[in-house]
């Protein structure tokens, strides 16, 4: 459990006169749970898009698996290994639950249709979804979409999974059935960086808590210290804030 | 009034009446597979922040846009041979004339319609396809072009439509299409009446079956739920309202 598998060297970025990030530093072991929150612009999603250049840092280093993400082959090596989930899905539509878990990995890894659709329906099952495989997207409820999502992440085998914000877009009675999945995942031993405002969800299962604010990691604590004695006062009015 | 049943009923299956609609829905046919061949990377290749070579592309199609049809028609036909004069051989005939001209009609205006539905789709779609893995030809084979192509349709087929019925310009280079062989038929008989009926009739029956096959391929790509009920309305009422444009 002492391999390192994410590691962010002061990484900066702007937009235009916007500083989203500034001297980041973070090391993410191997099987290690994150939880990254804080108040809305602090750069937590964006965070977690440089990680697998969706969106570019503008100065210092990141690698995953030792691969800097800056490099082109770089970052097409490491989105094969790094699955994420959005706040919106962003499943595609147009094809079914079944196809939306085959597409990357019989175009991206080359595994043949069979196979991959047997290796979907595991993972859809797993994430008690299976019976609507052969549903559009549309036809589902925001918390299955989003379980879908994961399945579909799950389908690369992923070594590392970036969840931005997962249950922010839910309605309240399907953030469960979310929470559930990305617990069992946990439990199975992913690597795992959640942007996530689900305090319940960072107490049970992550090993650190990062906390965000302005572009900069403002306070990092294993969940006791950092929810029952935070230091840093910026996070102790975030948390009386989200405790209402 | 008068109108003769007999010589509508013999004109509509005359040979002459059948060879222009023949040629006119080739013409449109063809056209507008050119068109929408040259626009999609015309509308990929607008995309994006203003270079000199996205200006320049963007001015080519605002003329195409911007000029008569009849006028391109004309020029491709009388001033083309006299700056090129690979356009003075036997096959530069008013057929290809009429294609090369519509065809670089038909792509301005297509540019348009693929560059708002490209602009359509939603930006995470992008994102999760970079996310898995996919190369960017990959996002745009599997995900973007499947999901734009739907959107792409009804105003493509309203485009169809448009042609068809222009390919009608091509007459004055003398191309023997539809309402040239009715007008010369009219101009020697002087029924109007009747021979305009027989046009009419093509015309409608090229727009109506072609209004199904969009309805058909509509459902085909659609992921959204559609009830039964509302495709019959569907049909009647987007085939009406094409019509009224004629």
């Amino acid at each position: 459990m002492t391999t390192e598998i994410i590691r962010l060297d002061n990484v900066g970025k702007r937009y235009d006169d916007f500083q989203v990030l500034q001297g980041i530093n973070l090391s993410v072991r191997q099987g290690e749970k994150i939880v990254i929150c804080g108040p809305s612009g602090s750069g937590k999603s964006t965070l977690i898009r440089c990680i697998n250049r969706l969106s570019p840092h503008d100065t210092g280093t990141i690698t995953v698996e030792n691969q800097d993400v800056a490099s082109k082959q770089g970052s097409a090596n490491v989105r094969r290994e790094v699955g994420m989930v959005f706040q919106n899905f962003n499943l595609f539509p147009h094809l079914t639950v079944l196809e939306n878990c085959t597409l990357a990995p019989m175009k991206v890894r080359g595994i043949a249709h069979a196979q991959a659709e047997e290796q979907a329906l595991r993972y859809l099952n797993r994430v008690h979804i299976g019976s609507q495989a052969q549903k559009k997207p549309g036809q589902l409820s925001g918390g299955q979409q989003q379980r879908v999502a994961i399945a579909r992440a799950l389908c690369m085998n992923p070594k590392v999974m970036l969840f931005d914000e997962p249950t922010s877009a839910l309605d309240p009675e399907m953030v469960g059935e979310v929470l559930d999945v990305m617990t069992e995942l946990a439990l199975e031993g992913m690597t795992m960086l959640c942007v996530t405002h689900e305090m319940g969800f960072a107490r049970k299962v992550a090993d650190r808590v990062v906390f965000m604010d302005a572009g900069q990691i403002v306070e990092t604590g294993a969940p006791t210290e950092f929810f029952e004695q935070p230091k840093h006062p910026r996070l102790q009015a975030f948390l009386s804030q989200i405790s209402h | 009034m008068q109108f003769d049943v007999a010589v509508f009923w013999d004109a509509l299956f005359s040979y002459p009446f059948f060879k222009g609609a023949c040629i006119t829905l080739l013409l449109a046919l063809l056209a507008h597979s050119v068109g929408i061949a040259l626009s999609i990377p015309a509308a990929l290749a607008l995309d994006g922040p203003p270079n000199p070579l996205r200006m320049l592309l963007r001015g080519v199609l605002s003329v195409f846009r911007g000029a008569p049809t009849l006028l391109q028609l004309l020029f491709v036909w009388n001033a083309l041979p006299q700056f090129f004069p690979i356009f003075r051989e036997t096959w530069f005939t008013p057929f290809f004339a009429a294609w090369i001209a519509l065809s670089l009609n038909e792509m301005a205006y297509q540019a348009e319609i693929n560059r708002a539905a490209l602009k359509a789709l939603d930006k995470g779609q992008h994102a999760a396809g970079h996310a898995l893995g996919l190369s960017g030809w990959q996002i745009f084979r599997y995900v973007t072009l499947p999901q734009a192509a739907r959107i792409a349709i009804p105003p493509t087929a309203n485009e169809f439509i448009t042609l068809l019925k222009i390919t009608s310009l091509a007459s004055v280079i003398s191309l023997q299409e539809l309402m040239a062989v009715t007008s010369q038929t009219v101009s020697t008989t002087f029924q109007f009446s009747e021979y305009y009926a027989v046009a009419l009739v093509y015309y409608l029956v090229m727009v109506y079956t072609l209004t199904w096959l969009q309805g058909r391929l509509e459902r085909r790509l659609s992921w959204d739920h559609v009830s039964p009920a509302a495709k019959n309305v569907g049909l009647v009422q987007r085939t009406l309202a094409r019509m009224r444009r004629i």
